[in-house]
């Protein structure tokens, strides 16, 4: 039951990776993972099938050790309440290359569409801004995921936060593959890292 | 007789062997949550020019910022307190499902003279917890070994990719006391 003028999760993602050049991608464990997949595959891209709540210290600890390379979360509502201290400690750290995206439907959409605490209680907006995180900013227009889409690349500006609000119809999964240690080597390898 | 009298009373070196161990296998994120066990390393990797301490809200932004760190190609070390092992159980599971090297330091409370229940339970079980797991576990009860425990833990963690958390016993670091 998707509501009027909410944004397509996968043309959001899809406007976000559209030109992605040298970015890291890391997504979050549900749809936002599929919806990576489904922007095609990539050797950048970082999926997660676990570890809710990990996926923007993932993206911290890749931002840090790569300054120099755009590193974009893209995960959920619901993973993003789990791992909300970690708003806090990029807030501390400041990594300028790094880049995080909620794909906000209001619902655990994974599991059955349970509201989640977004959609009356929960301003991540707000909280990302508290915690540190200047450039928060509410996404309710393609046009401001174009323009996001573009910051993602001034490594030298962020760390910055979009929460984009997405209908909450349920899409065919694109699945990609699950195997951890192939995703995370062929990152390495595509980032220059032989193997130990 | 203080619990504490071995330790905090003279100036601890072993802190010093452990950051030297870690500089040279060229750790370069250190994520922490604050403890007073390990606050001389703490302060060591703060003042380090190759090191990056980065304090978290809570113990398992640690294990997932260690996976995205190797992704780019750094090693790192997650430095906690045993009550904080119990809040990392999900995450450890991105160990061996993405191999990459991990290696965690961990003062020990609930053992060794402690004086507050509630440190028992989880210190109690933060062996049985990295083991159940799938983390190897080694432990340093006294200054003496820590230089070679910390290059056995760290060899085979960078080296050989095998999960390993080190437990610095409270027997090393002196039970906390609180006066009235």
């Amino acid at each position: 039951m998707s509501k009027a003028n909410l944004l397509d999760r996968r043309q959001v993602v899809s406007t976000l990776l559209a030109h992605r050049k040298d970015a890291v991608a890391i997504g979050g464990l549900g749809a936002s993972t599929n919806d990576m997949c489904a922007a095609g595959d990539h050797a950048r891209n970082f999926y997660l099938w676990g570890g809710m709540g990990g996926a923007a210290m993932i993206g911290l600890g890749l931002a840090l050790a790569q300054p120099k390379l755009p590193v974009l979360v893209i995960t959920g509502d619901g993973e993003m309440l789990m791992g909300m201290g970690s708003l806090a400690t990029i807030g501390l750290q400041k990594p300028s290359n790094l880049s995080i995206a909620v794909l906000d439907n209001e619902a655990y959409g994974e599991t059955g569409g349970q509201t989640s605490h977004t959609s009356t209680a929960a301003d991540l907006v707000g909280v990302a801004k508290a915690c540190g995180i200047k450039d928060s900013r509410a996404v309710t227009t393609m046009a401001e995921v174009e323009a996001f889409a573009k910051a993602v690349h001034d490594v030298s500006a962020g760390p910055r936060f979009a929460n984009v609000k997405i209908d909450s119809a349920g899409l065919e999964r694109i699945l990609p593959t699950r195997d951890g240690t192939y995703i995370l080597n062929r990152i390495r390898g595509d980032l220059g890292f032989q193997p130990i | 007789m203080h619990a504490h009298a071995d330790a905090a009373e003279t100036a601890p070196n072993w802190p010093d062997d452990i950051f030297a161990t870690l500089q040279r296998f060229d750790v370069r994120q250190v994520p922490y949550v604050p403890d007073a066990g390990h606050a001389k390393l703490i302060n060591c990797v703060l003042a380090s020019s190759t090191m990056r301490g980065i304090p978290l809200t809570t113990e398992e932004e640690g294990v997932a910022l260690l996976a995205g760190a190797w992704a780019g190609g750094q090693r790192g070390v997650l430095l906690m307190q045993s009550s904080g092992v119990g809040n990392c159980i999900n995450m450890l599971s991105l160990i061996p499902i993405l191999r990459f090297p991990f290696l965690t330091l961990v003062t020990m409370r609930g053992e060794w003279g402690e004086f507050n229940p509630w440190q028992v339970p989880m210190g109690s079980t933060t062996q049985g917890v990295f083991e159940l797991s799938g983390v190897q576990v080694l432990r340093a009860s006294n200054a003496a070994e820590v230089p070679a425990v910390l290059q056995a833990a760290a060899s085979q963690a960078y080296n050989a990719l095998t999960p390993t958390a080190v437990l610095l016993s409270q027997r090393l670091i002196g039970a906390k006391v609180f006066t009235k």
